[in-house]
């Protein structure tokens, strides 16, 4: 089999430089939104007393879990051997940065004192998640960029495997950590539950593969024809389906369990059924939009193979994702803590018993967006400078 | 100026000047002696010089009525520690909550904690801070209505300094839970793990903050126990407020010293934590709920 | 490079760093262009000045996290004491806050462009009455043990007891 080369990114049109421009554009504007939201404090956003995660973390929880998922497509190659996906590898590798440093940059700015970051990186109480995570994301990144290297560095080929066997170890755990932080949360009735981590690890397949297939289709315009051959598609096409329905399943078993346990009706009746905002978002965003749709148009052997509709199907599945995580991150905070059971009605002047209102507005919503907008720069950036993109060899 | 060189208080701590918790305001100083007069006002009566001498000179005149000691007892009692001593476990500090005597509407405590700590009512209810807040619960079945104060729970296994990864929430020795501004970065992690939602954040800039309660944008903050008062041996605001102007519902002291009026209080009547499901050992209990 | 633009480029780089270095050799000598500090009450501060000039931030983090983490409270270092001492009044009357560049700690503050934190938590000037009108920092049963000796005594001593 010929050895596949890597080039770096030509043919670099106007297309491209619009895309990079309004990327580097989106990602002024959000600092803007950042100095602002710092300056004037939280409260010029949405969040509140009640709901401390907002948008911000809705969008970097995303692209953390994406980022994870992404270097997914690598770790096939590397840990499993199949070599049908060597040649995405660096591309995975690269995107799989880029993506956790989009969704850590989102989660950095929008701390209440983004000024003490290095508090946060020099001081650490261990029996949190969330310190662990912080040890994760940055072990990520350096054994992601280790990996790489050894990829792209001519004599350390030999190396491939055990670095993409620790990355690809490293990034369950690191998953894992992020369901977590929901998971371990006694306080509230959607949290609490180890099922978290599973479904963050499923979920993050599912972002991280549709995440690989819009980068693809979208910077490598004359050459995707030949990267994304029949071969390939039909592979991701297989992927796909069986990642929308392992989602599925563990957020079926996830509300199926609480659904069974009288404690957390209330919560469940409340996202599923009650809220208009958290029921719409679930059942039509991530049910419909999100899995549905995608898989509706996936399971047609020659629509779904076919590129466009893969692309598609793919922004459709990020969509549904994003809305995955905002019922999960925002709904879970608006429904109220059961601190009085037995006692229906229940108010108080900080907003006891009663569901909790969110109205995102403009400075967080842009802060989310220059997340993708960075991670999406980040990686135009890179390949225009080293070699990550297949060489296409033509099939005879 | 001499004592900051000298590094020396202004007054010297130990208030009663007895070991363990404050015996006094127990019935055996009840009697005429004047003397007794000072020793009823070192249970947390207003330290105005004018209020305390126009209470002196009516004690002087009068035997100390049993309801009066009884009153007093109910604030409960801390003891001021000296200056360089830290805070020690042998102490662990709790409140007494008895339902049944918070009157319906009754805020008292709530103005009493924002005015000590500086803490406001913007109008703005959805992100104004709030470490102390009134709850009120029905029962639709049974019509049942009561109201409660509910605050930091101080727990012996705080769920918030668990989750907080620099480790700005913390316990301290003498078992109250607080926030550690110095080192908070403003994640909000631990206001998503708090069971009773007790903490707040502060969303805008602030000015004029008392200067014993330092509070800050972009940090969070809950309920101290009023430590800064415990540790000169006053009562929290909350409870000095409650016993002095209301129904005396609050009640302070010593979860350690099996001699304190609040441990003595839990020992003999039925007294609960709120979520004790979660199990975790809160320090501020509830009776008559 | 010929040698005479390696005297220049050497002559270039001392003149700029004597420019840089000047204010500070003259940071002694009265000038508009240095900030003036008030001074703060009595005759000197807990420690040196030219100690303190450097070392402040030092001592306040080590007492930060003796007061906070272990509730020790010593008064030498604190900085309610700081701020106690070194008040600069207003023209009304009150104690100025950080805001004004006549506080002390902006004062030099704003010259050097180092950003103050702690004033976005901590008062910048000395507290008043506490709710209840009397002085916060009094431990309770000050007031209660002078009561005590005045009674017990029959002299006319001060109520108050020691006023420092």
């Amino acid at each position: 089999m010929a050895r596949t080369t890597y080039r770096v990114l030509n043919g670099r049109g106007v297309t491209f430089w619009s895309i990079m421009a309004l990327h580097a554009l989106v990602i002024l504007i959000g600092l803007g939104a950042t100095y602002y939201m710092e300056h004037n404090g939280h409260i010029v956003t949405g969040m509140n007393n009640r709901i401390v995660w907002g948008m911000p973390h809705v969008f970097a929880i995303f692209l953390i879990i994406a980022a994870s998922g992404a270097l997914n497509v690598a770790s096939i190659s590397s840990v499993f051997n199949k070599l049908a996906y060597k040649s995405f590898a660096r591309l995975s590798g690269l995107l799989a940065l880029a993506l956790l440093i989009g969704g850590l940059a989102v989660l950095v700015l929008d701390l209440g004192r983004p000024d003490r970051l290095i508090v946060a990186m020099t001081k650490y109480n261990f029996k949190s998640i969330f310190a662990w995570n912080i040890y994760l994301y940055i072990g990520f990144i350096v054994i992601v960029a280790g990996y790489l290297f050894v990829q792209m560095n001519r004599g350390t080929e030999s190396w491939t495997k055990p670095m993409g066997v620790i990355a690809f170890v490293w990034r369950l755990v690191l998953t894992t950590g992020t369901g977590s932080i929901f998971g371990f949360l006694v306080a509230r009735d959607f949290y609490d539950t180890a099922i978290m981590a599973p479904l963050f690890i499923a979920t993050s397949f599912l972002f991280g593969l549709a995440f690989t297939i819009l980068v693809l289709s979208f910077t490598c315009f004359t050459i995707r024809d030949q990267l994304m051959n029949k071969e390939v598609m039909n592979k991701f096409r297989d992927l796909l389906i069986i990642f929308i329905l392992v989602v599925l399943y563990f957020t079926a078993v996830h509300h199926l369990n609480n659904i069974y346990i009288t404690q957390h009706h209330g919560v469940e009746k409340f996202l599923l059924m009650d809220s208009p905002v958290y029921a719409t978002l679930f059942w039509g965003g991530q049910i419909i939009v999100g899995s549905l749709l995608p898989l509706f148009i996936l399971i047609n052997k020659s629509l779904g193979s076919n590129r466009t509709a893969m692309t598609f199907a793919s922004i459709l599945i990020l969509i549904g994702g994003l809305a995955q995580i905002y019922v999960i991150v925002i709904g879970g905070q608006a429904y109220p803590l059961e601190i009085f059971p037995g006692w229906d009605e229940i108010s108080s002047s900080y907003g006891d018993g009663q569901i909790a209102d969110y109205m995102p507005t403009l400075p967080e919503v842009l802060l989310g967006v220059t997340g993708i907008s960075l991670a999406m720069f980040i990686t135009g950036a890179a390949l225009t400078i080293l070699p990550f993109l297949p060489q296409p060899i033509s099939d005879e | 100026m001499s004592d900051f060189i000298n590094g020396s208080a202004g007054g010297s701590g130990g208030g009663c000047g007895k070991e363990g918790g404050c015996g006094c305001g127990s019935q055996s100083n009840s009697g005429s002696d004047i003397a007794s007069a000072a020793d009823f006002l070192e249970t947390g009566q207003p330290q105005t010089r004018r209020g305390f001498m126009k209470a002196a000179a009516a004690l002087a005149m009068t035997t100390l009525a049993p309801g009066i000691t009884l009153f007093a007892v109910g604030g409960g009692s801390a003891e001021a520690r000296p200056l360089d001593e830290a805070a020690s476990s042998k102490v662990r500090w709790g409140m007494l909550i008895d339902a049944s005597k918070c009157d319906d509407g009754c805020t008292k405590c709530v103005s009493a904690c924002s005015t000590e700590n500086g803490w406001k009512d913007n109008g703005r209810p959805d992100t104004d801070a709030q470490w102390i807040r009134a709850v009120t619960l029905k029962n639709r079945k049974t019509g049942a209505t009561q109201t409660l104060p509910m605050m930091c729970q101080h727990c012996e296994k705080p769920p918030c300094v668990d989750v907080c990864p620099t480790g700005a929430s913390f316990k301290r020795a003498d078992g109250i839970v607080l926030v550690n501004k110095h080192t908070c970065i403003g994640c909000r992690y631990c206001m998503m793990a708090c069971p009773y939602g007790a903490r707040s954040f502060i969303h805008e800039p602030l000015e004029d903050q008392k200067d014993y309660a330092p509070r800050g944008k972009g940090t969070v903050e809950s309920c101290t126990l009023c430590v800064h008062r415990i540790d000169e041996g006053r009562l929290p605001a909350c409870v000095e407020t409650c016993n002095a102007e209301a129904g005396g519902a609050l009640m302070f002291g010593d979860l350690n010293d099996p001699n304190s009026e609040i441990s003595k209080r839990i020992a003999t009547y039925a007294s609960i934590e709120l979520r004790s499901g979660l199990q975790l050992n809160t320090g501020v209990r509830y009776q008559n709920i | 490079m010929t040698s005479m633009r390696i005297v220049k480029f050497i002559l270039s780089i001392w003149i700029m760093v004597i420019g840089v270095s000047l204010p500070g050799q003259l940071l002694a000598a009265e000038s508009s262009l240095l900030p003036s500090i008030a001074k703060g009450k009595g005759d000197k501060c807990v420690l040196p000045t030219e100690y303190m000039r450097r070392n402040h931030m030092d001592l306040l983090d080590h007492q930060r996290d003796e007061t906070v983490l272990d509730g020790v409270r010593t008064k030498q270092f604190s900085l309610k004491g700081c701020v106690s001492c070194h008040a600069v009044k207003g023209g009304d009357g009150k104690a100025v806050t950080v805001k004004d560049p006549k506080h002390f700690c902006a004062s030099c503050h704003n010259y050097a462009a180092v950003r103050v934190d702690c004033f976005d938590c901590h008062a910048s000037r000395p507290g008043e009455k506490d709710q209840f009108g009397g002085l916060k920092s009094k431990p309770a049963g000050h007031d209660v043990a002078a009561l005590k000796s005045y009674l017990h005594s029959g002299s006319q001593t001060s109520l108050r007891g020691r006023d420092k």
